[in-house]
């Protein structure tokens, strides 16, 4: 990888009172580059997503976006990145399109720059003729896909994604996963997606394995299956984070 | 080009609080049932046991509703401002508050438009309540209901800030009945949205003393002279200076590294 990575976690330690949630955790996401995020509920997951979108501080260690340290230089971090959060954060009140326009301007985004920019996201999930639906009207699938276009919507370079399929049905989770491969390969984004959902693991990816606050394994999946010995990947988890216990 | 941004965010965030108090009807027809009922029923009830004598703004003897009013209007804007700080903790217990927290600008300058859009919304509230008084005979000199735009303002933004400074305090949404019982009522019947400050101090000095250093007293004394076309410099002062303190604590409470927040990030 010769690109300088999109994100780069170094040696973050987080903890919550004595517990410790993150121990010197470091990697890194390069462009185009599909980063499975994988680990049991507890893992750490949460926490490092708060860390790298700023929702608090990392008292050791550094985070870089984009080469901006998320702590000294956080608009410039933040302006190149797109979150889908765990918990849905569409206002249920307000129509898609709101919710769009609302997200644009808090990007600086221009009124034809947004309109056009939402069109084209929009159309990309299939959503655009359901635009001045009020998001309440629609399922969790659909409200995913919007989640999904409002991230993409000030084109970021790297997408953040936190369990976005927890409680989809399997079609409307295969066509999000589907659809974020595809972002990685045809437009070249950088993605982080956390997950404790193995079948959503491609072969291609890159993955990291964390347990208790600990990154266990880093490596493109089938460089991992190859050194662990493991032949799947649900095999390659369980070696990995039963190891961690044994620890 | 960076300015711009600011403003779009601005306008963004203010249009957005606009647009859901348009769709949630229920919401404004509570906010303006409260004062009303106070205003019809309790003023009504009290207006021949209590006299009021002579006093600024007043120029002449005035019913108790007339006295009453200004205090209303404060009410409407006591309330609204802990209801923006309610819509706070259910933002981030929801998770949406974090959309707004990850977009790229400085965190005081996205909480300041937050207080912008609820100090919208108030307004909005209060011009429509006075609008209905002024049907029930309560009418201030035209040019008051101008010079009451900008006191609206700073007393909105005051009391939206201390309501965002309880929000970083407040950890759960079930924890915000407490604040009903000890700062909302509290501070409004220590204060003089009700009975005058000379009035108070007849049945009790320390209640006095209370009222008297209750910003929400100063909210309502800004209000009560603007709408008749007076500035009460003391009021204006005092108001300000509790919206530094209330905004500048509340920023700290939002501050990743420093306040409420970093507790709060468990799980």
């Amino acid at each position: 990888m010769t690109d300088r990575p999109v994100l780069s976690v170094d040696h973050v330690s987080y903890a919550f009172g004595k517990k410790k949630a993150l121990d010197d955790v470091s990697f890194a996401v390069g462009r185009g580059q599909c980063t499975m995020l994988l680990g049991p509920n507890g893992a750490g997951k949460s926490t490092l997503f708060a860390l790298i979108t700023r929702l608090f501080d990392a008292p050791a260690g550094t985070i870089r976006l984009n080469g901006y340290d998320v702590k000294k230089k956080t608009g410039k971090a933040l302006a190149g990145l797109g979150v889908v959060f765990q918990q849905p954060t569409l206002d249920l009140d307000l129509s898609v399109m709101q919710n769009l326009r609302y997200h644009a301007a808090l990007h600086g985004m221009s009124r034809k720059q947004t309109r056009v920019r939402i069109r084209e996201e929009l159309e990309r999930q299939g959503m655009f003729e359901r635009r001045r639906e009020q998001v309440r009207q629609l399922n969790g699938g659909h409200r995913r896909r919007v989640e999904i276009a409002r991230a993409l919507l000030h084109q970021p370079t790297l997408l953040l994604l936190d369990e976005p399929t927890v409680g989809l049905d399997v079609p409307s989770r295969q066509a999000i996963v589907r659809h974020v491969h595809e972002l990685c390969s045809t437009d070249r984004i950088a993605v982080l997606w956390a997950t404790h959902l193995i079948d959503e693991i491609d072969e291609t990816d890159h993955l990291i394995i964390l347990h208790r606050g600990v990154v266990r394994a880093d490596g493109v999946v089938a460089e991992i299956k190859q050194r662990s010995g493991a032949t799947t990947i649900d095999e390659v988890f369980h070696r990995f984070t039963r190891e961690g216990m044994a620890a | 080009m960076r300015l711009l941004h600011y403003l779009r965010a601005m306008r963004g965030i203010v249009v957005r609080e606009l647009w859901r108090f348009l769709r949630q009807r229920e919401r404004f027809i509570a906010a303006l049932v409260r004062p009303l009922v106070w205003l019809f029923v309790f003023a009504a009830g009290f207006r021949s046991t209590l006299g009021l004598a002579i006093m600024p703004p007043y120029e002449t003897y005035i019913l108790y509703e007339v006295y009453i009013a200004p205090g209303l209007v404060g009410m409407i804007q006591l309330f609204n401002g802990m209801q923006s700080s309610l819509s706070m903790v259910y933002d981030r217990e929801m998770g949406s508050m974090r959309t707004l927290l990850v977009s790229p600008l400085p965190r005081w300058f996205l909480l300041t438009c937050k207080l912008l859009a609820g100090t919208a919304v108030s307004v909005l509230q209060a011009y429509t309540f006075l609008s209905i008084a002024w049907f029930y005979g309560i009418e201030a000199p035209w040019e008051g209901y101008l010079w009451l735009l900008p006191a609206l303002i700073v007393s909105g933004l005051m009391l939206g800030a201390l309501g965002m400074l309880l929000s970083s305090f407040i950890k759960q949404l079930e924890n915000f009945a407490g604040v009903m019982n000890f700062v909302i009522f509290p501070m409004f019947f220590m204060s003089t949205a009700l009975y005058p400050l000379w009035k108070i101090k007849e049945s009790s000095e320390w209640l006095y003393l209370l009222a008297q250093y209750n910003p929400f007293s100063q909210a309502v004394e800004l209000i009560r002279f603007a709408l008749y076309g007076q500035f009460n410099q003391y009021a204006f002062l005092y108001t300000c200076g509790s919206l530094v303190v209330f905004l500048l604590l509340a920023i700290i409470g939002y501050n990743p590294s420093k306040g409420m927040m970093k507790r709060k990030g468990r799980g």
